[in-house]
């Protein structure tokens, strides 16, 4: 006789009337492959846990979000951001796909360089630009997004040495009737200190404006929001034109769409309160359209959208290591995915999905990661079915920050395999080793063992 | 380690616990443990029986029979008198 699947016992008090803090049951079917690929095979090829990055998917978020902008304004061009996740593979696939690169640092700049990026497709922004790094830039012909009267004052110092016309733009910060208003980047629209930056640029010979550019947060659920900011950048880019009689190339309206992942606290899942690419697009373009710019020198919309692009096309698989009661009676699963890895964890109530098949018996449980760390919490409540040591499990949405914001802390991190077309799978970053992070410590003489 | 007399136990997991108007769900394998608890089987016995039936091994079983019991003197659905 074939055995019973077995559950672990469970026995639960029923309350009637009460809402229930650790919410309903959030997950009905087992992910028990990615793409038609056993997650339980990933697991034992690859190790646990596991990052798995999907070349579909990204490629298919990509198509849509850029559908739904070029069906609705005709010059749309994409600027892949890099801090979102540098991986080479994951930049070179949007590369392919014919986005730009937009980065923050020396460091994502020369990334960029390295995936073979043009220097005239590279949007440098932030306020962490060394003299080096502006040098290079403006050799390069890369679009410089200035943040601060202290960088374009730089630029002007380099300019007379480098003998190089920059091309510029720069980060305007204003009230889109969001909270919190994001000031600290870039120069604000509402007191004057932008259209002031921009009146000095225009002024000086040596230096070129192309372009404005703003970024007005980060999981902006309000379209309104794109659409005030649009409007605003474009009012800047006439009295440009009526003053100096110049066309700006662009308009940047940054990242910040929302990815369908639910932030903490969320009462609602955010896969019903997220707008849609469409939503967006359609509320920038009809406010770049009805605005004062002249039809026949609409300039091109820039968007560095990060999260809403990747999130859905990456993986983090692992494995349960064990289950245990906590003092005040409730479920607790410690799993070998921690905040070390899953850095959103912090902002999202993530989708946690068993990898094999389990019944409609759940139980409120805490989810650990597993670092000895009382901040290494993955979910605080969630009714969750019965696990025990060894199974597996699916977090999916997980592309965005979490492959560039993770922590080297207590233990290494884990093979990224990413799946191509063709459902081959590729290693894109390879496991930590000791060697790799005490490589680059020394030892002093003294402290060393005879 | 007895379940307490009164209590009342259905086929389909439903427990009614009279003295304390609480009602509990079960699941099938904690339904199972219940009531061969009830008909005063010893906790081998019930691990053989389990085993025999469900896809686990002893080890996994012991721990989660032993949790279990924990959950149901917390609840005192059991009266323990060693
Ligand atoms: C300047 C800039 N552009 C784009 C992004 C990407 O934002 P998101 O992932 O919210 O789309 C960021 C993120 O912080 C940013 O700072």
């Amino acid at each position: 006789m074939e055995k019973l699947i077995y559950e672990r016992p469970l026995i639960k008090k029923l309350v009637t009337g009460m809402p229930n803090k650790f919410g309903m049951k959030t997950v009905n079917e087992p992910i028990s492959h990615i793409e038609n690929i056993s997650v339980k095979e990933l697991l034992e090829k690859y190790g646990s846990p596991l990052y798995v990055i999907s070349e579909k998917t990204i490629r298919k978020v990509f198509k849509t979000a850029k559908r739904a902008f070029e069906t609705r304004y005709p010059k749309v061009q994409f600027a892949w951001s890099y801090k979102t996740n540098y991986l080479n593979s994951v930049c070179n696939v949007y590369h392919q796909e014919g986005s730009w690169a937009e980065v923050v640092s020396g460091f994502e700049y020369d990334k960029a360089i390295g995936n073979g990026v043009d220097g005239n497709h590279i949007l440098f922004n932030g306020p962490d630009k060394s003299e080096a790094d502006l040098t290079k830039a403006i050799k390069n012909g890369s679009y410089i997004h200035i943040d601060n009267f202290d960088e374009l004052y730089t630029i002007v110092k380099l300019v007379d040495e480098i003998k190089e016309k920059p091309k510029l733009a720069i980060r305007v910060n204003m009230d889109t009737g969001i909270f919190p208003q994001w000031d600290r980047f870039g120069f604000n629209y509402e007191n004057g200190e932008a259209w002031k930056a921009l009146n000095q640029i225009l002024m000086n010979e040596k230096l070129e404006l192309v372009g404005l550019h703003c970024h007005i947060g980060t999981y902006i659920m309000k379209t309104d929001a794109y659409a005030v900011a649009a409007s605003k950048l474009a009012e800047l880019a006439v009295r440009i034109k009526n003053k100096f009689n110049k066309n700006i190339k662009y308009i940047d309206l940054g990242g910040g769409f929302a990815s369908k992942n639910t932030l903490k606290g969320a009462y609602l899942p955010a896969s019903d309160t997220v707008p849609s690419f469409d939503e967006y697009a359609e509320a920038i373009s009809n406010a770049l359209l009805t605005s004062e710019l002249e039809p026949q020198h609409m300039p091109t919309l820039i968007l560095e959208t990060g999260r809403a692009l990747i999130d859905d096309s990456a993986y983090l698989l692992g494995t349960v290591q064990a289950i245990k009661r906590l003092a005040d009676g409730r479920r607790s699963m410690i799993i070998d995915v921690g905040v070390n890895l899953l850095f959103t964890a912090f902002w999202y109530e993530h989708t946690i999905t068993p990898a094999q098949p389990f019944s409609q018996y759940t139980e409120d449980t805490v989810i650990y990661g597993p670092l000895c760390m009382n901040i290494d919490v993955i979910r605080e409540n969630i009714n969750f079915p019965l696990l025990k040591k060894g199974d597996n499990f699916v977090i999916n949405r997980i592309g965005a920050y979490n492959m560039t914001q993770w922590l080297q802390f207590i233990t290494l991190r884990p093979n990224i395999v990413m799946i191509d077309l063709e459902g081959k799978v590729h290693i894109v970053r390879e496991r930590e080793t000791n060697e790799n992070i005490t490589n680059s410590e020394r030892l002093p003489m003294h402290l060393q063992k005879k | 380690m007895n379940i307490n007399r009164n209590i009342a136990i259905s086929d389909t997991g439903f427990v009614f616990d009279p003295s304390s108007g609480d009602s509990y769900s079960l699941n099938p394998v904690g339904t199972e443990i219940i009531q061969l608890l009830k008909k005063q089987k010893t906790i081998e016995e019930i691990q053989v029986e389990i085993v025999s039936k469900y896809e686990v091994d002893d080890v996994q079983l012991e721990k989660d029979i032993i949790d279990f019991i924990l959950t149901l003197e917390q609840y005192n659905l059991i009266e323990n008198n060693e």
